[in-house]
């Protein structure tokens, strides 16, 4: 709800983010840079992709948080954004819940080659060998 | 006019008065004006000649199909006909509708407000559809598009030689146009509300453009991406939607209904909003159940979105993807079928009249309900099996649309008419004109239920010889439906000059646009900014013949 | 109606003020919340981009580790991140500095500043990286050729060049918004020239500014996923 009435001139009732705020967001930022370059020449296997992308969440959070004031705004400002990330999401689970089921055998494992009679199988079965 | 009318005699006639109207004169005034209300009408006239352009291509189809063995067009230019009268009407008529027109007028008045809360991005809103749309035309004089609305690949990104690429850009610049209507709105009710206007105060037309300027925000984009990625194919023969190269259709599909399924619901939701002020307007009755009804807006925004699949149970999509798109599709209809209860339980024991926009508002209860049970049947992944792609699925979504999204639109013009105008329509020809749309439209689309059921498939110009009686009557009821549509265009233009002079609140409905801003509103709305004090539809009951107020 | 109702008189009101408010304030909330319902539009917008490369990089791993290791240059990924979030921190100070009431001249600084590193990023990625791929024949449509040594994915080979696909569609999508925001830099400048920001009104570069971090933002995300896929060990 808005206020009525004349304000002061002059009166902002914002507070000034110091400089020292930035400047140690924009620290931190080259530092997780640098980390997520370097992690990539570590063997993690597949928790490559998990680091590089929590480290990725860790500096969305840093900009949006100090760099774009989000720490000090109200809380309508939070609920959109988490709104627009959780529909990107859904987006993204239920696309994949079709693109990764629909086939029966993305890669067969080696060993059920092997198995003659595995034909016999109820289709269901095979996704799990 | 029946007893339910409360008549204030104006202080001075409407002429006279320095209103929104009349305030500045000149073409210019018009095209360069940032008043929400002017915006409005800016809207009306160009969705109705888009409306005209879309009823077109159905007249055509409609014609061709009187015959088993139609001669009327080639099965080319039938492929033309149904894929421009899809995306006319979805993309350029009914997605803005009500939000750009009604929604742009009434938003800020019925929130006790002076404006939308950026006047000059709303104009822009307008310019950009504009703009939309002749990118739409170019692509209609240019070839036309014969990829249905839904422009699968990779017979849209490859194969089609239609005019695709530019009626893609069309799309993509009027839905951004809704997106800049869509943060307009939400801006403005959040930030711009009256004094004393709390959420739970708010009209439910109001909670229902919400909800619908949600689903621009979130949604649209998505629509945006895929038209432009699917243009990027189609120009540069590279992309991710053609298998032969490496793509996957379904992908397409995906996204595509990732926005087009919510639209839906944005082509409906304001409709249900609307109803709601014609329920209680005509009734004399506060809603049944307000919070339900506001919340039930909300949900069918949030559940619109995770419902896409329903419409890819046949194209190969993994039947466990279309296990849950089924499952979550029956739970869109609950928040729906909350508003019908509680429209009708609004009826009951309410002050009945029956005006134009009551008979509009009665109409769209029952055939809004006939589509959505028949919903039901498609969202049922066995039976859809049977029923995707055949005029079954026509007439589900056209008793939504136009029996639900069109007669609201209808209703909405003719209850807000005199607002918007400053004068009445006749109501006995507005009455003529409702019972004939409603006879037509039934005509025209009962029997594609029957069409469907027996195995007609949709988007073919010819069909086999048994089905013919059965498109005759729904090509004779689209004949009714033309007349029906053409009434009003004439008697509401004609009232603009020759209409008698509405009183300042001629339903005697309740409201800030009714009851704070004179009729038609100054630029800036009220005289006097009001405070509200009551809640939504105080409508108190009315006591022998004479009116209490 | 009370006689609390707010009439809409001729006070004076800070620059800039647009009198469908009633507050600067309330005109301030509402341009930061347009802008954001904007970026969330973008977030979707972007992200659907995102979607589909999810689904392909599920699908088709080995390729897509094949075209990030062996095609794009994690210097070059690397120095652009590094450069766009200098232009986060030279954007953040331009705002700060009109917020304090320094002279125009330091805004103007850091948004030339600003104008200055995003035109590097620009130049690093035409010159170094698009301009190279072109020559080396990674340019889906334009002569794409595949490396002998990528034989060994078998039937997934094609996914190379659509990883490539991926790669320029998600970053030109991601220049062509870093030019809109060099445009919008611009007029910020002249507008600054003109003395038309005060500590009272900053908030066209306030909201520029959001448009400017969340382009940013969107390359944070870009880099790892593009350029680090698969490691490099």
């Amino acid at each position: 709800m808005h206020e009525h009435g004349t304000q002061e001139h002059g009166h902002h009732s914002e507070a000034i983010v110091p400089v020292k705020t930035y400047v140690l967001t924009f620290i931190a930022l080259l530092i997780l840079t640098g980390a997520t370059t370097g992690v990539a020449y570590i063997n993690l296997g597949v928790f490559n992709t998990v680091v590089a992308l929590a480290i990725a969440v860790m500096k969305m959070l840093l900009v949006i948080l100090f760099f774009m004031h989000v720490k000090y705004q109200p809380g309508l400002t939070r609920i959109a954004i988490l709104c627009a990330f959780f529909w990107l999401g859904i987006m993204m689970t239920l696309t994949l819940s079709d693109e990764l089921t629909r086939k029966w055998e993305l890669n067969p494992a080696p060993w059920s080659a092997l198995i003659p009679h595995m034909s016999h199988l109820p289709h269901i079965m095979r996704l799990f060998f | 006019m029946s007893t339910a009318t409360l008549d204030l005699p104006p202080a001075v006639p409407a002429e006279s008065r320095v209103t929104y109207l009349n305030a500045t004169t000149g073409i210019k005034s018009w095209l360069l004006t940032k008043d929400h209300k002017r915006i409005g009408l800016l809207y009306l006239a160009t969705i109705t000649l888009m409306f005209m352009i879309g009823g077109l291509a159905a007249f055509f189809m409609r014609l061709q199909l009187i015959e088993p063995q139609g001669a009327l067009v080639e099965p080319e230019t039938y492929n033309k006909l149904f894929s421009i009268h899809g995306i006319i009407m979805v993309f350029f008529f009914l997605v803005p509708s009500i939000p750009a027109t009604l929604g742009n007028f009434l938003i800020p008045l019925m929130i006790g407000a002076r404006d939308v809360a950026f006047p000059k991005l709303n104009l822009l809103s307008w310019y950009v559809f504009v703009t939309g749309c002749l990118l739409a035309l170019i692509a209609i004089f240019s070839g036309g598009v014969d990829t249905g609305w839904t422009f699968y690949t990779p017979y849209s990104s490859t194969y089609s030689h239609s005019a695709v690429t530019w009626m893609a850009m069309g799309i993509f610049v009027a839905g951004f146009s809704s997106i800049l209507t869509g943060l307009n709105f939400l801006v403005t009710i959040h930030k711009m509300r009256a004094p004393g206007m709390t959420w739970f105060r708010l009209p439910l037309f109001i909670w229902s453009m919400y909800a619908t300027s949600v689903i621009f925000i979130l949604g649209t984009p998505v629509i945006a991406i895929t038209l432009f990625l699917l243009a990027l194919e189609r120009t540069l023969h590279v992309g991710i939607f053609d298998p032969a190269l490496g793509g996957d259709p379904l992908l397409f599909q995906h996204m595509f209904w990732f926005y087009s399924h919510p639209a839906v619901y944005i082509m409906i939701l304001p409709g249900m909003g609307v109803i709601s002020e014609l329920i209680t307007a005509f009734s004399r009755k506060k809603i049944f159940g307000y919070s339900f009804v506001a919340f039930s807006s909300i949900a069918i925004a949030v559940i619109s979105f995770i419902v896409w699949g329903h419409h890819m149970f046949v194209t190969g999509q993994s039947v466990y993807a279309g296990l849950i798109f089924s499952v979550l599709s029956f739970l869109v209809a609950i928040p729906s079928a909350v508003k019908v209860f509680n429209w009708t339980a609004t009826l009951y024991k309410g002050s009945i009249s029956y005006e134009a926009p009551m008979l509009y508002a009665l109409g769209f209860i029952g055939l809004f309900t006939m589509g959505g049970l028949t919903g039901l049947f498609l969202a049922s992944l066995a039976v859809d099996v049977h029923l995707n792609g055949t005029y079954f699925v026509i007439a589900h979504f056209h008793y939504i649309m136009v029996g639900g999204a069109v007669m609201a639109y209808l209703g909405g013009i003719h209850f807000w008419w005199p607002k918007i105008t400053g004068r009445l329509y006749p109501d006995m020809w507005a009455r003529i004109a409702a019972a004939l749309i409603f006879l037509g439209f039934n005509l025209t689309f009962f029997p594609q239920f029957v069409l469907g059921y027996l195995g007609m498939p949709r988007r073919y110009a010819v069909y086999p010889p048994e089905f013919q009686v059965l498109n005759v009557l729904s090509s004779a009821g689209a004949s009714i439906l033309a007349v029906g549509y053409a009434i009003p265009l004439i008697y509401l233009f004609w009232s603009i000059r020759y209409g008698p002079i509405a009183p300042q609140n001629p339903w005697g409905a309740k409201g800030l646009e009714w009851e704070a801003a004179p009729t038609p509103p100054p630029t800036e709305n009220f005289d006097v900014m009001p405070v509200v004090t009551e809640d939504a539809y105080n409508y108190q009951p009315l006591k022998g013949a004479h009116h209490s107020v | 109606m009370s006689d609390a109702a707010v009439t809409h008189e001729a006070h004076a009101h800070p620059p800039g003020f647009a009198h469908q408010f009633e507050t600067i304030e309330q005109q301030r909330d509402a341009g930061r919340l347009g802008m954001w319902l904007f970026l969330m539009t973008e977030i979707l917008f972007f992200g659907g981009m995102f979607t589909a490369y999810t689904v392909y990089r599920s699908l088709h791993l080995p390729a897509f580790e094949v075209g990030s290791r062996e095609i794009l240059e994690v210097r070059f990924g690397a120095t652009n991140t590094a450069v766009l979030i200098c232009s986060s921190l030279t954007m953040a100070m331009a705002i700060h500095s009109a917020h304090s009431g320094k002279k125009k001249g330091v805004t103007m600084m850091w948004l030339v500043l600003t104008m200055i590193l995003g035109l590097t990023f620009l130049g690093i990625k035409l010159r170094f990286e698009w301009y190279e791929d072109y020559l080396h024949h990674f340019v889906p449509g334009l002569g794409f050729q595949y490396r002998p040594e990528w034989a060994s994915l078998g039937s997934q080979m094609g996914q190379v060049q659509m990883f490539m696909c991926f790669y320029f569609f998600m970053t030109g999508l991601h220049a062509l918004h870093m030019v809109v925001g060099l445009g919008i830099l611009t007029v910020l400048l002249i507008m600054t020239a003109r003395n038309k920001f005060s500590p009272d009104y900053v908030a066209p570069l306030e909201i520029s500014g959001l448009y400017w971090h969340f382009v940013d933002i969107v390359w944070i995300f870009l880099f790892p996923l593009l350029y680090l896929i698969g490691g490099r060990y």
